[in-house]
Formats: C-alpha cells, sequence, structure tokens
C-alpha cells in the first residue's frame, strides 16, 4: 500500500538558475501534480535537464522556491531520477537492485524477494547475475528503472530515458514506465521524443530558454497549440 | 659466477637461517600493508568524499609523502619507541613491532593518495547517481572503496612494493638483530658489508622472486575480479 502523497505537488515557484555564466532558468513557474505523466519538451538547451536535477534536488536554484510536498527540505524521501545515462554500480544486475534498495530502508529479509519482483518488472530476471555494465543499453536502462523503482517513488523523474536506444528497448522502458505510472507513480519525463511524449504523457509543458511557455493536456498541445513558438517546434523549426 | 651458484644452492637447499630472514620479511612487510590499509584506505576514501578547507594542502602533503625518506621515518620511530620517547614505555623498540610501525608509517601516504585518485576518479562518476538514491556518507565510502577495489590492488602492491624492498626504516627500528629482527633487505645490506655474496645475492633472489610473485598473483585476482563484475 502506498502512503500519503508527500513529494507532491512539485512546486517551481519564480525558480531561476545560472551555470557557467548562463541562465538556464528564468522565473520558472510550474506545479506537477498527481495524476498521468507530465512531459517536458522543448529544445536542446532549454533547461530541462537543470529542470529535473533541482526537481530531483541534486541542485539548488540560484533564487526562487522550489517544494516538494509543501516542504522545503531537497532530500530525495520517495523520488527516483533516471538519467540519461544512467552509471551502474560495478556489480550484478540483482545487486545493483538490491543496492538501491538497502539505501531505500528495505528489511535485509525482504530484498531478495523484491530484487526478483523488480527485475522480473524490467524483463531482467534472466540476466540476475550479469555484471550490470556488460548489459546493453537498453537493458542498462531497464535495470535503472528498476533500481528507480525500488525506492518506491512517488514521483520518477525521467531525463530522455530512451534516448539512443532502438525501437525494442524503447518499448521496453515505455512498458515500464506506463506500468509504473498506472500504479500511481507520478512520473515526469523530459524527452526530445514528441511521439514517446504522445504515448506516454497527460499533460505537456513547453520549455524555451529557461522558462515554460506553455501548458496543455497532450491533445491540446499536439492539436491546438497555442503559442507560435509551440507551432514552430511542432513543424520542426529551431526555436531559441 | 662462484657466488651464483652457492646463492643457488642455499636458496634450493632450503637454508633454515635464509628462510627465517624470509619468513619475517614477509610478516613484517604484508603486516604493514594491512596497517596501513586501515588507516589510508578509508582516508584516501574520505579524502576524495569531502570538501574542507585546507583539504588541498592535505592531498598535496599526503602526495609529498609518499616519497618520505625510509630513514628519516625510522628515526622518527626510533625517537618515539626510544626509552626517553613519549612510547618508550610500550617496550617496542627492536622488535618486529616496531618494524612494521616504522614501515606502515612509510606506506600509508602511498595507499592513501593512490586510494583517493582512484575513489576521486570513481565519485565522480557516482556522484548523481548516490545522490538521487539518498546514499548515506558512511556508505558511500564503503560503496566506493568495494566498487574500486580492483583497482585499489594497485594501491596495496605499491605499498608492498615499498615496504619491501626499504632498508633503512627497519634497520634504524629492528636493529638488525639475527634470528629476531634481520630482514632479507637489512640482511642484504650486511652480508654484503661482509662479504658474504652468496648469502646476499640469495637473498636478493628471493626478494625479486616474492615481489614478482605477489604482484604476479595480485594481477591475476585483478583481471579474473574485473572480468566478473565489470
Amino acid at each position: 500500500m502506498r502512503g500519503p502523497l508527500s513529494e507532491l505537488p512539485l512546486v517551481f515557484d519564480r525558480v531561476s538558475q545560472t551555470l557557467g555564466g548562463v541562465q538556464v532558468l528564468r522565473d520558472l513557474q510550474l506545479t506537477i501534480a498527481p495524476g498521468a505523466p507530465s512531459a517536458i519538451v522543448g529544445p536542446n538547451g532549454s533547461g530541462k535537464s537543470t529542470f529535473l536535477r533541482i526537481a530531483m534536488g541534486l541542485s539548488r536554484p540560484d533564487a526562487g522556491r522550489v517544494t516538494w510536498g509543501g516542504q522545503t527540505d531537497p532530500a530525495p524521501r520517495r523520488r527516483a531520477m533516471l538519467f540519461q545515462r544512467p552509471v551502474m554500480l560495478r556489480r550484478s544486475a540483482a545487486a545493483n537492485v538490491a543496492y538501491a534498495l538497502r539505501q531505500a530502508g528495505c528489511p535485509g529479509h525482504r530484498v531478495r524477494g523484491r530484487v526478483e519482483e523488480l527485475l522480473a518488472q524490467a524483463s531482467l530476471s534472466a540476466l540476475a547475475g550479469r555484471p550490470a555494465r556488460r548489459l546493453s543499453g537498453g537493458e542498462q536502462q531497464r535495470l535503472a528503472l528498476a533500481r528507480a523503482l525500488a525506492r518506491d517513488p512517488e514521483l520518477l523523474l525521467l531525463d530522455e530515458p530512451t534516448a539512443n536506444l532502438d525501437p525494442a528497448a524503447t518499448r521496453a522502458v515505455e512498458d515500464i514506465v506506463r506500468n509504473a505510472a498506472a500504479s500511481g507513480v507520478k512520473v515526469v519525463i523530459a524527452s526530445h521524443d514528441l511521439g514517446q511524449v504522445r504515448r506516454l504523457a497527460g499533460d505537456v509543458h513547453f520549455m524555451v530558454a529557461g522558462t515554460i511557455l506553455e501548458s496543455a493536456p497532450v491533445a491540446d498541445f499536439f492539436e491546438r497549440p497555442a503559442q507560435p513558438k509551440t507551432c514552430a517546434f511542432l513543424r520542426g523549426d529551431i526555436v531559441t | 659466477m662462484q657466488d651464483g651458484s652457492t646463492a643457488w644452492e642455499l636458496v634450493v637447499s632450503g637454508d633454515p637461517a635464509l628462510y627465517a630472514i624470509v619468513q619475517l620479511s614477509l610478516f613484517v612487510s604484508l603486516s604493514a600493508v594491512a596497517v596501513a590499509s586501515l588507516v589510508g584506505l578509508p582516508l584516501g576514501g574520505l579524502l576524495a568524499l569531502t570538501r574542507f578547507p585546507g583539504r588541498g594542502a592535505l592531498i598535496v602533503m599526503i602526495n609529498a609523502f609518499m616519497g618520505l625518506p625510509p630513514v628519516v621515518v625510522g628515526l622518527t620511530v626510533y625517537l618515539l619507541l626510544s626509552r626517553s620517547g613519549p612510547l618508550g614505555s610500550w617496550g617496542l623498540l627492536f622488535t618486529p613491532a616496531a618494524m612494521v610501525f616504522a614501515q606502515a608509517l612509510l606506506i600509508t601516504p602511498i595507499i592513501a593518495a593512490l586510494t583517493r585518485q582512484t575513489a576521486d576518479d570513481l565519485w565522480n562518476e557516482y556522484r548523481d547517481e548516490m545522490n538521487a538514491m539518498g546514499v548515506t556518507p558512511a556508505a558511500r565510502l564503503a560503496t566506493l572503496l568495494y566498487d574500486a577495489r580492483f583497482s585499489l590492488i594497485t594501491a596495496l602492491l605499491a605499498g608492498f612494493g615499498r615496504a619491501a624492498a626499504e632498508v633503512g626504516a627497519v634497520m634504524i627500528v629492528g636493529g638488525n638483530i639475527d634470528n629476531f629482527t634481520r630482514t632479507m633487505t637489512t640482511a642484504i645490506a650486511l652480508e654484503t658489508s661482509k662479504g658474504n655474496l652468496p648469502l646476499a645475492m640469495g637473498l636478493g633472489a628471493i626478494l625479486l622472486a616474492l615481489i614478482l610473485a605477489i604482484n604476479a598473483a595480485a594481477w591475476g585476482v585483478r583481471a579474473i575480479g574485473e572480468r566478473q563484475a565489470a
């Protein structure tokens, strides 16, 4: 049983961030509420990854306020993040998941059973004993998802989760994300893949130059974009 | 060539005096590596993980201490353990324990510095994942040392090589006492000065062979382990 939500809503209130002299986020206002997956789309350099890092609590903004379920403490309680290039610990696939479970406070006697469940969920049971770094890119991404889900997250942040994956691997990752969302996990996905956004997201936030230009339910975003820049982005034009 | 064949005869005949020296040398050097690892591995890992004022200076100092002259370490330990020194009451001077102490002091900076470098590289790779997983500081240290275990074998080998090859520190604090604190290196120095070249050459050959064997074994362990853990 999932406990009461405590990471949501995730609220960005006039958040700004400068990295290396470049303002990456500008007065960003965004509320992520429980529900269907939210997608953050936008051109390269628009600030999507920085947004996710701050949402995860990995970076602190220069200005503005971020709250998770009304709390300002950035320590991840039931938040997890999947990076574009996840780093595998130098141990087996099963040991990677067991590690995440132990860090999340899973009681020792439950670890083995949960590892088996999570690996099965990621269709990796047959590869449990294989060194994680020897897995293919798609298998590593699924393993990283299993590791993220080991935290029993309420909020799952995905940064370009299927970049560089082939269609079969992409489908496998999307299936896991869909199942997680169906089980009540709030998924926030930053993606370049507009097809993936159509397949997974319930609402879309279009980010340009560090600020949200448009937010809309997924159907409206694609069928009735309100902003000229959104139209240009969807046409495939270069948007800055 | 006469000396060479006599040295070989000593080695293959299992000369008890020679093998007692070999045994003590291995005991002292391996014990020193064990003691230095207890300090150097966590110290190096902590230096990789933490940021504090003076960290850079501490790293420079530890790196510099990798080249500590053994006679200076020997002298320092001698002063500490001598009867009028602060640790004189322990009665360790001219014992194998004093030799372990001196060699451990000598190689701790080597193990700590090499560990820091290895752990630093790994931490750059792991930082985001571990922060995202909410890994505690103690668990971070344990994870880095565990995941870098095969690379850290090199640090331990460097420490062992330094300990096994040094003569100055053990000579000063051990006193090169026959059948008690005489190691391969101090025996080689003594026998050479006495003109007993066969024994000196036999010991030299064994010392080289041991270092080669230990390095080969460690390389094998590392290669197999890395293949299994990737």
